[in-house]
């Protein structure tokens, strides 16, 4: 009972903190007023009490930020890749650091509610989203015209800048793909200073139009003292395609809710997700695949790889709607512990209400196959260059399908000096 | 038909067990639990929806009119007895062809048990729960409740406090029975609630196959079926427990039906003990249960076969939990849900691998097959890993019955409704073969005529 009444009262104080006004604003803060902040047997945050976290780590009743004084964020970027560069630091633009043209696609910067900003994020049954709709202070809107394939990725560093105090920011990206263009967005959380506890709330909504093709990278490889929320909504219109990659290897605290509207026939997606975390993180993906329209296809993967005491949490939920018939649908989740104190929760929930679907899921959970290993050291391969090969397999499979060369490279990189590829 | 007045209060407690000239201390225990129930919420997580129940609105206890306990089958009251044949379960058949012991439960009490004498030799206890109580207290008392506490849950609770009656069995060290042990459950008065508790325990190296069916007459109104049962292995034990649930599903605008409510689960106490749960579920208008095994032992493992069959307007959310807590235990989870009509199933199963559970396995199948777009299947399972020497598998498919395979069947002469009985037949095989011989035959029967006029 007293830990219902701390938590109405922290969240009563977040509220009292938000001074935005907005239609879509005011509903939101009224949601999270009524929602609260969610309770320690809330479903959706079994493994993850963020709660808890927050208020153990934070403290909620002071939200002023100082701007940064960062000058250089070379150090951050991603080798060859010659992409539209954007630059949010602690939950404003920066304008200096950034570097983009508006010749392929329109890149604009709000601070206010405008168009579809707020549209598909669901903020009514979600309280971190109810938070991040009602005090978000700065947004990135990306619009492509009609008939572009847009060359350049868009890069945006979502960077916190804990040297002097501890940080609590709330961005929205939204993004808007004409009929049949093509875009690639690449999300990169930083840290600078790491001095103190970061808290980072980002919502992005992204609306495909028919035919058209997003490409959309999250890489979450940055502080051990790092705490992030996320909620992904993408909405896919006839014939679009739709290809998420998550990667997570470091952070203190990780909660991605990705979530695919499939709202028209013919539609593709693809899920991807890769967690090789270490040290005492805990990486949280939960995935909605939600089939409303008939004819499409929908293909998840995560693979994880859980060391020391991490853990590492999966709920990939598919729905097929009532009409939505001759479905695809898969999902898979497997998951490599590491060590003995490592974690994995899982839950892969199918939900079907169509007859004439193929939808199925797997997962496993374990460690790496003593055959597999043995067959290598008996062809003279030492044992640590057996595991880090196997290992690098395993998490290989996930990267594979990456459409940008210069991402995957980057992304191999990181892999292979996580896992001691030294062969 | 002799019955408690509607309601529920200490006194019907007191009522039901004094009925049964019950011991003091299970009449204490019965209280506890009812003072427990009166603070704990329903449960509201199952995916099922149905009207708010009134449990002051059920009778707790009824029992057919009857003199003195039979002692063998020629004394049971002609007219039960019809009614048990009716149903196909012959008492006196199957006690001349199969050698299958029965107890008979209708309502709230047990009506005759079968084979009692032959399995006494052996030194194996097999009586009502009633019987148990004034026999063998000592027992009773010992394993009430060790598997399924009091406060386990809303309706565990509930159950606690107004079981009536069930079936009671006991094996010693070492042996093995001989024949199956079943129980037959049957509500047949109106607006009564059956209330029953199943108690099994295994002692070291024996072996015991049980059986248990139930069935209800049609009836415009809910019933409410809160049963409990539970096992206990130990070292060495091994029990295979088979079900088939054939429970009013209610009409086919979804009116009436049972409410199943069951709260089943092994305890695989000693090492080496292997329980092994096989449910085949075509009744109840909502089923709600989860047949379970805590892998307590090393070595010990758990096994969990079900078919669940829903069709109209049933809705069902079962599944299993494989709670792994010894070293090495095993367990294997297959699972086969068919919905048709408007019906909602769902599986709901966890596996949670304990941290000093080392070199834990497990492997978990569930497939659904939909036929007809108005009903939904789904699946939700847990699987908790703690320790990096476990394994676990889980796989998921869902789909319908193949177009190709329906053709093929029509091309040879078989009609549709046929081709979809042998296509499901075949598709809940690997689960109808667990089951002993005769349930079998009855559980092919079940599965097709639960499905009749479902496909077209």
């Amino acid at each position: 009972m007293s830990q219902s009444v701390e938590l109405k009262n922290s969240t009563q104080e977040i509220l009292s903190k938000i001074t935005l006004e907005g239609t879509i604003r005011n509903q939101a803060r009224e949601a999270l007023g009524s929602l609260g902040l969610p309770a320690s047997k809330n479903e959706e945050y079994k493994f993850a009490p963020v709660t808890r976290i927050l208020e153990k780590n934070f403290n909620l009743s002071n939200f002023t930020v100082e701007s940064s004084k960062v000058t250089d964020i070379s150090s951050f970027a991603i080798n060859y890749l010659d992409a539209h560069v954007l630059v949010m630091i602690n939950g404003s633009f920066n304008k200096s650091l950034s570097s983009y043209d508006d010749r392929e696609l329109k890149i604009e910067l709000l601070n206010q509610e405008s168009g579809k900003l707020g549209t598909l994020a669901d903020y009514k049954t979600d309280a971190l989203v109810a938070w991040n709709t009602a005090a978000w202070s700065a947004a990135i809107r990306l619009v492509v015209a009609e008939n572009i394939t847009v060359k350049k990725p868009v890069i945006i560093h979502q960077i916190i800048d804990t040297t002097n105090q501890e940080i609590k920011c709330f961005n929205r990206v939204l993004i808007e793909v004409g009929k049949s263009s093509e875009l690639t967005v690449v999300e990169k959380l930083d840290t600078i200073g790491n001095q103190h506890n970061g808290f980072s709330n980002v919502v992005t909504e992204a609306f495909i139009e028919p035919n058209a093709e997003l490409n959309y990278v999250s890489l979450q490889t940055d502080s051990s003292r790092r705490y992030h929320f996320s909620q992904t909504s993408i909405w896919q219109a006839r014939d679009s395609r739709a290809n998420c990659f998550t990667l997570t290897m470091d952070g203190k605290f990780i909660r991605n809710n990705l979530q695919v509207i499939l709202d028209g026939e013919g539609c593709e997606s693809h899920l991807l997700g890769l967690y090789l975390v270490q040290g005492d993180t805990l990486v949280d993906n939960h995935t909605v695949v939600d089939h409303k329209k008939a004819n499409s296809f929908s293909n998840e993967l995560y693979k994880g790889i859980v060391d020391d005491n991490a853990r590492g949490v999966f709920n990939g939920k598919i729905f097929v709607r009532p009409n939505a018939q001759k479905t695809n649908a898969f999902q898979s989740n497997r998951n490599i512990l590491l060590s003995d104190k490592a974690t994995v929760n899982t839950k892969p929930q199918l939900e079907i209400w169509a007859d004439d679907v193929k939808c199925s899921h797997g997962c496993t959970t374990g460690q790496l196959d003593e055959e597999a290993l043995f067959y290598l050291r008996a062809r003279g391969i030492g044992e640590d260059t057996a595991r880090a090969m196997m290992l690098y397999a395993f998490a290989g499979e996930v990267i594979e399908s990456l459409k940008s060369e210069t991402i995957k490279s980057y992304i191999d990189s990181l892999i292979s000096e996580r896992l001691h590829k030294n062969f | 038909m002799e019955s408690a007045p509607k309601g529920l209060n200490e006194d019907i407690i007191r009522f039901i067990s004094a009925k049964k000239s019950e011991p003091e201390w299970l009449l204490e225990w019965r209280l506890k639990a009812y003072r427990q129930w009166k603070t704990m919420k329903e449960p509201k997580w199952p995916n099922v929806s149905y009207p708010e129940i009134n449990y002051q609105d059920v009778i707790y206890y009824a029992a057919p009119k009857q003199k003195a306990k039979p002692k063998n089958l020629e004394d049971v009251d002609p007219e039960l007895l019809k009614t048990f044949e009716k149903l196909g379960i012959s008492l006196t058949e199957q006690k001349r062809l199969t050698g299958v012991a029965v107890d008979a439960v209708l309502d709230s009490v047990s009506v005759a048990t079968t084979f009692k004498e032959k399995l006494a030799e052996l030194g194996i206890i097999f009586c009502s729960f009633s019987e148990a109580v004034q026999e063998h207290p000592e027992l009773v008392k010992k394993y009430l409740g060790s598997v399924v506490p009091m406060n386990d849950n809303y309706f565990a609770a509930l159950n606690s406090a107004v079981f009536s009656d069930g079936s009671f069995c006991y094996i010693p060290k070492g042996v093995r029975c001989p024949m199956e042990l079943s129980t037959y459950f049957r509500i047949n008065a109106a607006n009564t609630g059956q209330f029953e508790r199943t108690l099994i325990v295994a002692d070291e190296g024996s072996y015991v196959s049980y059986l248990e069916g139930c069935t209800a007459p049609q009836r415009d109104e809910n019933q409410l079926h809160a049963a409990v049962v539970e096992i206990y292995a130990m070292k060495n034990a091994h029990v295979k427990y088979s079900t088939v649930q054939n429970w009013f599903p209610g009409d086919k605008e979804g009116k009436g039906g049972i409410y199943n409510f069951v709260t089943k689960r092994a305890l695989c106490f000693g090492d080496h003990s292997k329980v092994s749960w096989t449910q085949v579920e075509t009744g109840s208008a909502i089923t709600w249960k989860y047949p379970s095994c805590v892998l307590k032992g090393d070595y010990s493992s758990g096994e969990f076969y079900s078919v669940a069959v829903t069709n109209n307007y049933q809705q069902a959310d079962t599944g299993t939990k494989m709670i792994h807590i010894g070293k090495h235990t095993k367990s294997r989870i297959v699972s086969k849900g068919i919905s048709a009509g408007h019906s909602q199933n769902s599986y709901r199963g966890q596996v949670h691998i304990m941290k000093r559970a080392e070199h834990a396995r497990n492997f978990s199948q569930c497939d659904s097959l939909l036929m007809g777009d108005k009903c939904g299947a789904h699946t939700f399972p847990y699987i908790d890993v703690e320790n990096n020497s476990g394994k676990v598998e889980h796989e998921a498919t869902t789909s319908k019955i193949g177009e190709d395979q329906i053709f093929y069947c029509l091309q040879r002469g078989i009609d549709e409704e046929s081709a979809v009985a042998l296509i499901v037949n075949g598709y809940a095989k690997e689960v109808l073969n667990q089951l002993p011989m005769e349930f079998a035959v009855e559980a092919q029967k079940l599965l097709a005529l639960t499905l009749e006029g479902s496909v077209g």
